[in-house]
């Protein structure tokens, strides 16, 4: 009857999404009366006995190197026959990358009720309803999840993450591990900056800046605050920003704590992407720029006289000379 | 090389989002009806694309849908796919979509199934991984570039800070975003042609829906924007330090 985790790794380490996840799958264990247990595939660098502190009591780690890249098909299988031995009734996924692969294939292949990106525990007062996002963040739908067993994949940064003081039990796990099929020949990451998608803090600009050569601030901004650089669409196809900075409809839907949008006009479309933020700022010469009213705070003014003293000020905050 | 596209039909952008019969359903009065941006953008333009450099391509696109979702289909095959297939149904949720599509690439026999990575209404990114997993094929998700060699493709696709490069053999299920095609409009003899390309309508199989929809809800408003005034950013920074909490 237990709550069964899926636990992502990269390169041998814990994606912060999988903490949330962690943390959600205790917490609804605690919900249903029953215990949370985990599974992680591949070799793993990290201590996977310190994830007890998110609550879970036990994971199952299938070490296994042909597990280290993703091939959703045979993760899929190995993750079916650790639901089958654990007698797990709902299994939990962040709603990331790799969620995105598998979780589907797993509702398929168990015939299993899934809600795609969740946004808060199950209300079980009357059946197994959840709450997730729709129309691109401009709703929510409470989805009915009909089947013995259940899958949710969670929506990431819509959890917090607990530290308690827990030490999990890691136990190996004999399943199928199939020879991929999908085979990764190279992985380029960029390194030293902080993935937008996993972002707690977002710094993003728009065509107010006026071209690639004024990000420099914008730059300056997100390394003081440790945020990831975000942009509008409109910056991405004038090729100023990498196309993986393009959040929105039709870009990265994201849900930081904080994104700063500095002249960005706050397009619907654009909109769609960031409104699930829990802080926004928008920083915009026009006081009738759609933006303000999606925000929370913002300034009426030129980015380049604005930003060049919110990061004078940020650095004095941070104590940074 | 055969290469199924899924085409899904969703409000425009721009609709706004409201619902009706208790909250229990979306209300469509006044929506403009699109094809899902990344099923055509990405998935259908890069199938095209590839017909372009192989003309034995043959591009098939399936829709599930009722008959308003023809429209859609047209203006797909406008763009250039050589027929279609619309599962006569109305959606019901996901596994549903998936088990009819998977029943349609069983009889056609697919090299290729495209989908865009999620709709912009559901947002379920789900149903590429839940067709994959009932045709048993491998499944690469969230591509941004697709290059064909013989049997093999070379795929590059997502991940968290980065890229991922990999090779699988045909037949796969692909999922594609932003990067594998450039968006294209149809022209007049598209548009033409489209009228007369085979529009088959077939009957649903028989599937149970793993879920239902209880209801909608719209997300509370803002509270309203607090102003500072731009000669004194430094008090934006305090507020977000000392009240919000964030920095
Ligand atoms: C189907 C579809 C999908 C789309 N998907 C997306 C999407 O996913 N993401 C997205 O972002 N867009 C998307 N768009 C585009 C969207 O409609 C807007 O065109 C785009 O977001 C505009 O980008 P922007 O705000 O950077 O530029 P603009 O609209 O040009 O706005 C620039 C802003 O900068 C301000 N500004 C100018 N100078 C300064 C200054 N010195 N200081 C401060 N402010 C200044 C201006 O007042 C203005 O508000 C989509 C459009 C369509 C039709």
């Amino acid at each position: 009857m237990s709550v069964l985790i899926f636990i992502d790794q990269s390169e041998g380490h814990i994606k912060k999404s999988s903490l949330e996840a962690l943390t959600y799958g205790a917490e609804l264990a605690a919900q249903l009366g029953t215990s949370a247990e985990a599974i992680v595939l591949g070799e793993v660098k990290d201590d996977l006995a310190a994830l007890g502190k998110q609550g879970v009591k036990k994971i199952h780690q299938v070490n296994n190197s042909a597990l280290n890249h993703l091939d959703a098909q045979v993760y899929t299988k190995a993750i079916a026959e650790a639901v089958a031995a654990t007698g797990a009734k709902v299994v939990v996924f962040s709603h990331n990358i790799s969620g995105k692969a598998i979780a589907p294939r797993l509702s398929a292949k168990l015939k299993a009720a899934m809600v795609a990106g969740a946004v808060g525990l199950p209300n079980t007062s009357n059946g197994f309803v959840v709450k997730k996002n729709v129309f691109s963040g401009k709703a929510f739908a409470n989805l009915s999840l009909n089947t013995d067993i259940k899958i949710i994949s969670l929506n990431p940064n819509s959890f917090h993450i607990t530290n308690g003081d827990g030490v999990a039990e890691v136990a190996p796990l004999s399943v199928t591990v199939d020879a991929p099929k999908v085979k990764v020949t190279a992985v380029n990451k960029v390194t030293g900056e902080v993935p937008l998608s996993e972002a707690e803090l977002v710094v993003s600009a728009g065509r107010g800046l006026k071209g690639p050569e004024n990000w420099g601030m914008i730059e300056e901004m997100a390394h003081l605050l440790h945020a990831a650089t975000a942009c509008s669409r409109a910056v991405a196809d004038a090729g100023w920003r990498p196309h993986h900075e393009h959040v929105g409809q039709t870009g990265l839907a994201i849900a930081p704590n904080l994104y700063i949008a500095i002249g960005i006009s706050g397009a619907i479309q654009h909109l769609a992407g960031v409104n699930r933020s829990k802080v926004i700022v928008v920083i915009n010469k026009d006081p009738e720029a759609p933006f303000f009213k999606a925000a929370d705070y913002g300034i009426v003014g030129d980015a380049f006289e604005v930003v060049p003293k919110m990061n004078a000020a940020i650095k004095k905050l941070k104590g940074i000379a | 090389m055969k290469i199924l596209v899924c085409i899904s039909k969703t409000p425009d952008t721009t609709a706004k989002i409201a619902f009706t019969d208790n909250n229990t359903k979306f209300a469509p009065d006044g929506v403009q009806w699109i094809i899902n941006p990344y099923d055509e953008w990405y998935a259908l333009v890069r199938a095209i694309e590839l017909k372009e450099k192989d003309a034995s391509t043959a591009i098939h696109l399936v829709t599930v849908g009722a008959a308003d979702a023809e429209p859609i289909i047209r203006k797909a095959l406008a763009l250039g796919g050589d027929e279609a297939i619309r599962v006569n149904a109305d959606s019901h949720d996901s596994f549903y979509i998936a088990s009819q599509i998977a029943e349609v690439a069983k009889q056609g026999g697919y090299d290729l199934v495209f989908t865009g990575k999620e709709t912009i209404d559901y947002n379920g990114s789900s149903i590429g991984g839940m067709v994959a997993e009932l045709l048993d094929l491998p499944y690469v998700s969230l591509a941004t570039k697709f290059e064909l060699n013989g049997i093999t493709a070379t795929i590059t696709r997502e991940i968290e800070g980065g890229e991922e490069v990999c090779e699988v053999s045909l037949p796969v299920a692909v999922s594609c975003q932003k990067g594998m095609a450039e968006a294209r409009i149809p022209n007049m003899r598209g548009i033409m042609a489209a009228r007369t390309k085979p529009l088959k309508v077939v009957e649903p199989v028989a599937v149970d829906a793993l879920t239902s929809v209880v209801s909608f809800e719209l997300p509370p408003a803002k509270a309203g924007v607090k102003l500072v005034s731009p000669d004194t950013p430094e008090e934006l920074v305090r507020l977000l330090h000392e009240e919000a909490k964030v920095i």
